[in-house]
């Protein structure tokens, strides 16, 4: 049980009026590559961005490497941790973002020795040589005193991430980070994803990208209105889903 | 027209002694009043763009009635109101801080639009690495927030510079009233008139062209 | 501190505040009138291809918006008087505060005319219009629309410059309550009051200017 690396239970969050998410369960182990697919609304961003706290939740758990994430029971009710604890918390996991959300105002590896040296408290120069190690896998040594403006969309992307992993997280969270990209530019991103998923990370994606869903994750979740309506190896999935609306999806996707 | 150019060069030199001292009262108004009203205003900025309800409120009521009231009205306010009620300042330093709530007010609303402008998606970026908001704030947001701020701050600079004239009607010796003086005496009025206009143009001018000079130097590369 | 509030004697000059505030109004009026037809003037020659057209107007947009409006109000009334150009008060503040308005007015008009894509003008000379009619029928509703928010802002600020009077002795709201102030020594609440009525009526300028706005929006 503790050797998952992530623990979600029943997890609960409404926008509003709106209950987005109703009931969530998830677990994770080291190494495991699972990818949530659903439509727009279906509340597969929000529950990502509940896991490193970007999201208040309502009710559940969630547990990364054994830690309670975001809130604890004092004195009998549930609260919110403390500014601090939930940012060290944050650390806990990689993300990256649609929109990349690059520092413009940085260069490529200012970008990735920023959390190094704040939040790690490493000095600058082995930060530096961390950053450009990272920068290498990603395949952007050679960029790496470049500004986000200098760059495509798809070696920002591989910067974002490079900026994400080097803070070594337990877990990375990609939330649809080839939605934004050129047709022609998405192609890098899932390389170095795919990368990184044969060494050994554990990742949690949102993504459209079907194929991809296919050939690399170990497991496929499928989200409806807020639920989990089907979960599974997505080679059986794919080919026989369950539910008439896992059908419907892949069907609506264009998926072979 | 009943004096002649050799006359007024004549004049000048006579009065160049308060002529200089007015330029420099007229430039330790202005830095006076842009120094305070710019840190005070940094905090009408931030309580605008980040602080809670109340606090957010009352920084806008402050800028929503500075803004609605004429400068003039501020300045004459800020003679007579503070003896009457006990506070005793110089017409100067009266003067000086009715320009300093004034820039406060046109800072305050500049540094909000810069925080608001910058994209929400650079602050999660910024927890997503596990940044607290004071580290997100010195390392993120202002920086950004800075590009943005400085030609309108820089715009804002000028117009407290020209409203440093209006401390000549409260009496303060700054280079208009100093003019006045001069005129007074030897009743040239076009050209002393003329000069004190060109020298404020002068000043508003080569703050302009600093203005470009420090937003070129701070572009990001694209 | 042994001052009591009485805002009777604000009061009882209510009529003359009253005044001063219509004639602040007809002040501005009448130079933003004035001044918008400078400043429309004036955009076409910052956007004119002619060089020397361009450089004139941008040098009288440059002295303008970088020389203290008080000193244009005192040296169109004190020093033009030597060469034989003698106004009194209220011509002569309507005059300065007209140009300085065509300035900054000319300004917005710039932006405006710049915002309205270039392919319009050239989609109206290629059904024959005349170029008089192409800036009527296509360029200057576009700009106005455009040009609204900024239009609204500068207006509610020249507004506000007619303060500026008082130092020439024109009867306007500012005079007027540096008048009570001196004879009735209620500092607190003349100038609270008078403030009020400046921020009253600048936020009754912006609401009337979102309105415009509002009714002149082009549906989408």
């Amino acid at each position: 049980m503790s050797s998952n690396i992530l623990e979600i239970n029943n997890l609960h969050k409404r926008f509003g009026e709106v209950e987005v998410l109703k009931g969530v369960d998830c677990a994770m182990q080291q190494g495991d590559v699972v990818c949530i697919i659903g439509s727009s609304g279906s509340g597969k961003t929000t529950m990502l961005r509940c896991i490193n706290m970007l999201e208040e939740f309502n009710d559940g758990a969630i547990r990364i490497d054994g830690q309670e994430i975001g809130y604890e029971m004092r004195a009998g009710t549930r609260q919110r941790k403390s500014e601090q604890e939930i940012a060290r918390q944050r650390a806990l996991t990689g993300m990256a973002f649609q929109q990349f959300n690059l520092f413009p105002h940085m260069t490529a590896t200012e970008n990735v020795t920023l959390g190094l040296i704040k939040v790690k408290k490493m000095g600058r120069d082995e930060a530096v040589a961390v950053a450009e190690r990272w920068l290498d896998r990603v395949g952007l040594l050679a960029r790496r005193d470049h500004y986000p403006g200098q760059l495509s969309g798809g070696q920002q992307q591989r910067v974002a991430i490079a900026r994400a992993i080097a803070m070594e997280p337990k877990l990375m969270l990609f939330d649809e980070v080839t939605s934004a990209l050129d047709p022609e530019l998405v192609n890098e991103v899932l390389l170095v994803i795919k990368d990184l998923a044969r060494e050994g990370m554990t990742m949690l994606l949102v993504t459209h990208e079907m194929r991809f869903a296919y050939e690399v994750s170990t497991r496929v979740i499928f989200m409806n209105q807020g639920r989990i309506a089907e979960e599974g190896n997505p080679r059986e999935m794919f080919i026989k889903p369950q539910t008439e609306r896992l059908a419907e999806f892949l069907k609506s996707s264009a998926f072979n | 027209m009943d004096f002649t150019f050799s006359e007024f060069i004549q004049q000048f030199w006579i009065a160049r002694g308060p002529i200089a001292s007015g330029l420099g009262v007229t430039l330790a108004i202005a830095a006076s009043a842009i120094i305070l009203g710019t840190v005070l205003g940094v905090g009408v900025g931030l309580a605008l763009a980040y602080g809670a309800r109340p606090i957010r409120w009352l920084a806008r009521a402050y800028t929503d009635f500075l803004r609605g009231t004429p400068v003039l009205v501020l300045v004459l306010a800020g003679y007579y109101v503070p003896s009457a009620i006990g506070i005793g300042l110089s017409p100067l330093q009266a003067g000086v801080v009715a320009l300093a709530v004034f820039c406060s007010s046109h800072v305050g609303e500049i540094v909000r639009g810069a925080l608001q402008a910058i994209p929400k998606g650079q602050i999660d970026a910024a927890k997503a690495i596990g940044l607290t908001f004071g580290q997100t704030f010195t390392s993120v947001l202002m920086p950004l927030a800075l590009r943005q701020v400085l030609p309108a701050w820089v715009n804002t600079a000028a117009e407290i510079v020209k409203a440093s004239t209006l401390l000549s009607v409260i009496g303060v010796g700054d280079l208009l009233l100093a003019s006045q003086e001069i005129i007074a005496r030897n009743f040239m009025n076009l050209p002393f008139y003329f000069l004190a206009g060109f020298l404020y143009f002068s000043i508003n001018y080569a703050i302009e062209r600093f203005g470009r000079f420090v937003e070129r130097k701070t572009t990001i590369p694209s | 501190m042994g001052y009591t509030l009485n805002f009777a004697a604000v009061w009882r000059s209510f009529m003359p505040l009253l005044e001063g505030l219509g004639l602040s109004l007809m002040l501005a009026v009448e130079s933003i009138a004035i001044g918008m037809l400078i400043g429309l003037v004036v955009s076409f020659a910052l956007t004119s291809k002619l060089g020397l057209l361009r450089r004139t107007a941008g040098l009288y947009v440059t002295v303008i918006r970088n020389t203290p409006i008080l000193v244009l109000v005192l040296f169109t009334y004190f020093a033009l008087p030597n060469v034989g150009v003698q106004l009194d008060e209220i011509p002569s503040f309507v005059a300065t505060l007209a140009i300085y308005s065509g300035a900054y007015l000319a300004e917005v008009f710039r932006a405006g005319l710049l915002s309205v894509p270039v392919g319009l003008r050239e989609a109206g000379q290629t059904i024959g219009l005349s170029k008089m009619q192409i800036r009527t029928s296509i360029i200057l509703p576009l700009m106005f629309r455009n040009v609204l928010p900024a239009l609204g802002n500068t207006v509610i600020s020249l507004f506000k410059d007619t303060s500026l009077a008082a130092v020439i002795a024109v009867p306007e709201l500012t005079f007027q309550a540096r008048k009570i102030n001196v004879e009735s020594f209620r500092v607190i609440e003349t100038w609270v009051v008078v403030s009020l009525i400046y921020v009253c009526t600048c936020a009754v300028l912006a609401a009337v200017f979102r309105r415009i706005e509002r009714q002149l929006s082009i549906p989408r």
